[in-house]
């Protein structure tokens, strides 16, 4: 690959003596770190070089605001990256406002992204104005139960098939030393876990009235009380969990230390790592196998207004190659997530990806709380949750009186 | 020596242009950045600052943040125990080093070492060791303790002293160096006087070796303070902050509004609260302790 | 304190420094080798000492284990068998994102920042000291007292006002921003140290070099640095580690090209790839304390010699 980029390069120079166009160095950043995440952005890295540019790799680990620090300090410090990740959604929303980040409308309709991708409501999440600021790369959905069929046949219960049974064989894994929940113990996956509860327990309307239109009365009625209800459950099966990541407590599924977990889709890539087999060494019940519909977060890539052109240049054909039906089909495939063109093949897919497709095929879909809601408001939940898990004193109906007034306050 | 030298005399030019990058950091980063911080604290400023005023609205909603007073709560109780353990373990294991022990190369170096790891380090292998699985705890009961029970960072009463531990493992040897450093300045006559009217070591240390080493205990005070002002990465490494938020830090809220909630507004509302506290307690203590006379 | 001066002067015009500090204890002579209040004094020493290396045991022997024996053995037991792979791995191996090469990517970042950035702040923080001591000026106590505010102001605080400025002073990203960074958040503390160590040499000194005509320059490199060593390692000592330890500011206000090596301690540390590999994690942490803990080793003695010196006087 190398030396052909190397032969374009003289190629181009031989025509133009001073382009270097085919050799651009692009600095991309993003948190993608663990095994299964890794492994996904080398898809893009890989064909990105085969253009002939080169991907320069800047990840940072750890907590999101760690990343999201820099990334701010280098854009408005005067000295942005190439491209970044981010989350789509209302996340970016100020640094687009002020005019730093690319404008990509040109790029999306020359490739025709409003008729691919799918659902159209991605690329609503980077449009602002009637401007697309962004480029998603995946779906993402939260709505899943991960469980452990080892730690199931252990305690000598059958694997359940929903959230009731789930709570219900809690007491026979308890017995047997296994947890029946794992939680890792940091706030985004407490509240990431509500909001599960949320979107499956109960019907659809009232996650989309709560987050959507922001209906205080809703909040605080009786079916979030039910989801609070639950919410304690979760709290009561996850006691003595200790890990902090989320691919701890998967681990712990994955080494049948734990029943379950409610996680993300990306929980999927460490099973594919740890090379475990849908359906027979693990389960996935998405809508908790209640309410089967999925949310449609994901990851996008935002492009910073750069002065340098061969830069710029570069930016336009990552934004573009990030779409490609290949492209879409290798990274999702080790990501876990789900691609966001409707018209490509993946029968390569595994048993969960394949139920997950089948419900986006079939238009089973709820908006992320990302798109919902505001960094500010996410965080206050985050915070909310992160009491309420750690201190089994908080009642279900202390927390949602003060999950009504959140949503009250919320714009 | 309080007022002997000739400074009227001897001031001049150079040494006003050798202060320039003093007075530029004092004026320009501490206050200009301070100023700043507490004008953009009255807007709705989110990701990046903007001038669209909200009065005192950050402020109402900083004080009725739970989690604010929390922090407020912790870094009080974390400070003044802070505080105070370093101070008396300092002093203590400075007074035994110093009591012509052998191999004191040794045990100065086993005490000071943990200084030279950063906090991530710190906050990493205690977090670690505290670990009930595999830990302190385990280790007790697998010697036979079966019901012994050490995981301070999962019991939310506790994980604050967790968290002390841990920052007094990385920062008492400094504050034991530099009280043996003062006490190795203390003339060897003080102590035979002591000794020939028969006071009591204790009563030695007490009313006439400490008040003596007022210097050091300013240096030291400065170091451990800040430090307790500046807790972050430590709880960062240690617990994020948890279980709950039981080890939720004042910089903590600060950091995590201006990039994890975007809400910059409230982030700098609540850096003027600190800031203010410091003002408050710091300026006037050190006009006293630094300002008219320039000796002691 | 007249008399402490004195010796400080005694030992710094002539009288061998070493012996001054080594003849130290002062505290009531010890009498039998066994007696109770031995058993005691290095009785309470050994339990302390324990709560310091425990750590330390635990960091080195995890480094040395294979991840097999870490999953079923204590933290506490010896490996059975030695291996350095987690050393290699942590210095040349792990990956962060696409980038698999260890520690070793960031360490020479590390070496360019700490460097201009412990000279460049020390130089400032003397000639500032030297100067309040005495060279004062009406109003150098109001700048003073903000710098000992700025000492007390959580680095976060200030995070967006410097990225500003850096911006409006084209500094942004570059090393330069970064030296001055780590020069102006020195500042408080390193100032107030030397402030205190200049203050206490004998003002005669001062008052002689000034009959003899030398000027400000002239005594600050003719006097006062020879005289100075002792408090220039402590401040060294305290720069070398708090640079080198950096994180925050080496991560916010640079680019990917100068991250230090604790972005790389971070990223292997936080990028769990399935398990945590607690082995690997501990080397990197030893690995990444080496350099501070090196120069500590070195210069202890000059240390604690220089904190006598410097801190004793207010």
């Amino acid at each position: 690959m190398r030396l052909r980029s190397t032969i374009a390069a003289l190629a181009v120079s031989a025509v133009l003596p001073a382009a270097t166009a085919h050799a651009t160095d692009l600095e991309v950043m993003h948190w993608w770190t663990s095994g299964g995440e890794a492994a996904a952005v080398a898809e893009f890295a890989k064909a990105f070089d085969a253009t002939g540019n080169h991907w320069v790799d800047a990840a940072f680990a750890g907590p999101g605001e760690q990343a999201r620090a820099i990334m701010v300090s280098r854009i408005t410090g005067g000295d942005p990256m190439g491209a970044f990740q981010f989350n789509h959604g209302r996340q970016a929303e100020d640094l687009i406002e002020a005019g730093l980040l690319r404008d990509l409308t040109d790029i999306a309709e020359a490739e025709g992204w409003k008729d691919v991708v799918n659902p159209p409501s991605l690329l609503d999440g980077c449009t602002v104005d009637g401007r697309i600021y962004c480029t998603p790369v995946n779906i993402h959905s939260w709505q899943w139960l991960w469980l452990s069929h080892k730690a199931y046949e252990d305690a000598g219960v059958p694997v359940p098939t929903n959230w009731d049974e789930f709570v219900a064989a809690a007491p026979a894994l308890k017995e047997k030393g296994i947890l029946p929940m794992a939680v890792g113990q940091q706030s985004w996956q407490q509240s990431g876990l509500f909001n599960v509860l949320m979107s499956s327990l109960v019907p659809v309307e009232i996650f989309e009235k709560v987050y959507g239109d922001k209906d205080a009365e809703v909040a605080a009625g009786p079916e979030v009380a039910r989801v609070f209800k639950a919410a304690a459950d979760a709290r009561e099966m996850s006691d003595g969990s200790t890990v902090q990541s989320w691919n701890e407590a998967t681990n712990l599924v994955i080494t049948g230390k734990a029943g379950g977990q409610i996680m993300g889709d990306w929980a999927q890539g460490e099973f594919s790592v740890a090379e475990q087999k849908a359906g027979s060494d693990y389960s996935c019940l998405p809508g908790l196998g209640v309410t089967e519909v999925l949310g449609t977060g994901g990851d996008a890539f935002y492009f910073p207004v750069l002065d340098d052109e061969e830069k710029s240049k570069a930016q336009a054909e990552l934004a573009a190659l990030l779409l490609k039906p290949a492209v879409q089909v290798a990274f999702n495939l080790k990501k876990g997530s789900l691609p966001v063109r409707g018209d490509i093949d993946l029968s390569t897919a595994n048993d969960c990806m394949q139920k997950g497709l089948k419900l986006l095929a079939e238009n089973k879909l709820v908006p992320d709380t990302n798109q919902l809601l505001t960094p500010d408001t996410t965080s206050q939940i985050n915070d909310l949750f992160a009491e309420f898990f750690a201190d089994a004193s908080i009642t279900p109906e202390d927390a949602q009186k003060r999950f009504a007034d959140i949503i009250a306050s919320a714009d | 020596m309080a007022s002997g030298r000739p400074n009227q005399l001897f001031r001049n030019k150079t040494a006003k242009i050798a202060a320039i990058p003093m007075i530029l950091t004092a004026m320009v980063v501490f206050i200009g950045g301070t100023g700043w911080t507490v004008v953009y604290s009255f807007t709705k400023s989110k990701l990046l600052p903007k001038l669209e005023w909200v009065g005192f609205d950050q402020y109402e909603r900083l004080w009725s943040t739970n989690r604010w007073i929390v922090s407020i709560e912790n870094l009080a109780i974390y400070g003044l125990s802070m505080l105070v353990l370093s101070f008396v373990l300092g002093f203590l294991l400075a007074a035994l080093m110093d009591q012509k022990i052998r191999f004191e190369n040794t045990f100065r170096t086993i005490m000071l070492y943990p200084f030279a790891l950063s906090f991530i380090v710190t906050g990493l292998v205690w977090q670690w060791l505290l670990n009930p699985e595999f830990g302190i705890q385990q280790i007790v009961r697998n010697l036979g303790w079966e019901s012994f029970t050490f995981d301070p960072l999962y019991n939310p009463d506790l994980a604050i002293f967790g968290v002390m531990l841990a920052a007094l493992w990385q920062g008492s040897g400094l504050v034991m160096v530099l009280m043996l450093a003062g006490l190795r300045g203390i003339d060897e006559e003080i102590w035979k006087a002591a000794r020939i009217d028969g006071i009591p070591t204790w009563k030695t240390y007490l009313f006439i070796i400490i008040p003596m080493l007022r210097p050091v205990f300013i240096t030291a005070l400065v170091l451990i303070t800040s430090g307790i002002i500046r807790v972050y990465d430590l709880v960062v490494a240690q617990t994020s902050g948890g279980p709950g938020l039981a080890t939720e830090m004042p910089a903590k809220y600060v950091y995590d509004y201006m990039f994890r909630a975007q809400n910059l507004g409230q982030a700098f509302a609540a850096s003027t609260m600190m800031l203010l506290a410091v003002l408050v307690v710091v300026v006037p203590w050190a006009m006293m302790e630094f300002g008219g006379k320039k000796n002691d | 304190m007249t008399d402490i001066a004195t010796a400080t002067a005694a030992a710094s015009v002539g009288m061998p420094e070493e012996a001054r500090i080594d003849d130290g204890p002062r505290g009531p002579r010890p009498t039998r080798a066994l007696s109770r209040r031995n058993i005691m004094l290095y009785g309470t020493l050994i339990v302390v000492s324990l709560y310091y290396l425990l750590p330390l045991y635990v960091m080195v022997v995890t480094s040395l284990k294979g991840m097999p024996e870490i999953r079923v053995g204590n933290v506490f037991s010896p490996p059975l068998e030695i291996t350095f792979q987690p050393w290699v791995k942590a210095w040349a191996e792990a990956c962060t994102g696409l980038n698999c090469d260890g520690l070793s990517r960031g360490f020479w970042n590390s070496v360019r920042i700490t460097i201009p950035s412990v000279v460049a702040s020390i130089a400032i923080a003397s000639v500032n000291g030297y100067g309040l001591a005495n060279w004062r000026f009406k109003g150098d106590n109001f700048f003073f007292t903000i710098l000992i505010f700025g000492a007390f102001i959580p680095y976060q605080v200030m995070l967006y006002p410097v990225v500003i400025i850096l911006r409006e002073l084209g500094l942004y990203g570059s090393l330069t921003g970064l030296v001055i960074v780590h020069s102006v958040f020195g500042m408080p503390i390193l100032t107030l140290l030397f402030r205190n160590y200049f203050t206490s040499l004998p003002e005669e000194l001062f008052k002689a070099a000034r009959v003899d005509g030398a000027g400000y320059w002239g005594i600050y490199f003719r006097i006062m640095l020879p005289m100075s060593l002792p408090i220039f390692v402590v401040a060294m000592i305290i720069q070398v580690t708090g640079i080198w330890n950096d994180f925050l500011f080496g991560t916010v206000y640079t680019k990917p090209d100068y991250w230090p090596m604790t972005v790389q301690l971070n990223n292997i540390v936080n990028s769990v790839q399935g398990v945590k590999e607690y082995n690997v994690n501990m080397a990197a942490t030893l690995l990444t304390g080496l350099v501070p803990l090196f120069i500590y080793f070195v210069s202890g003695k000059l240390f604690v010699r220089g904190i006598a010196a410097g801190a004793v006087k207010g």
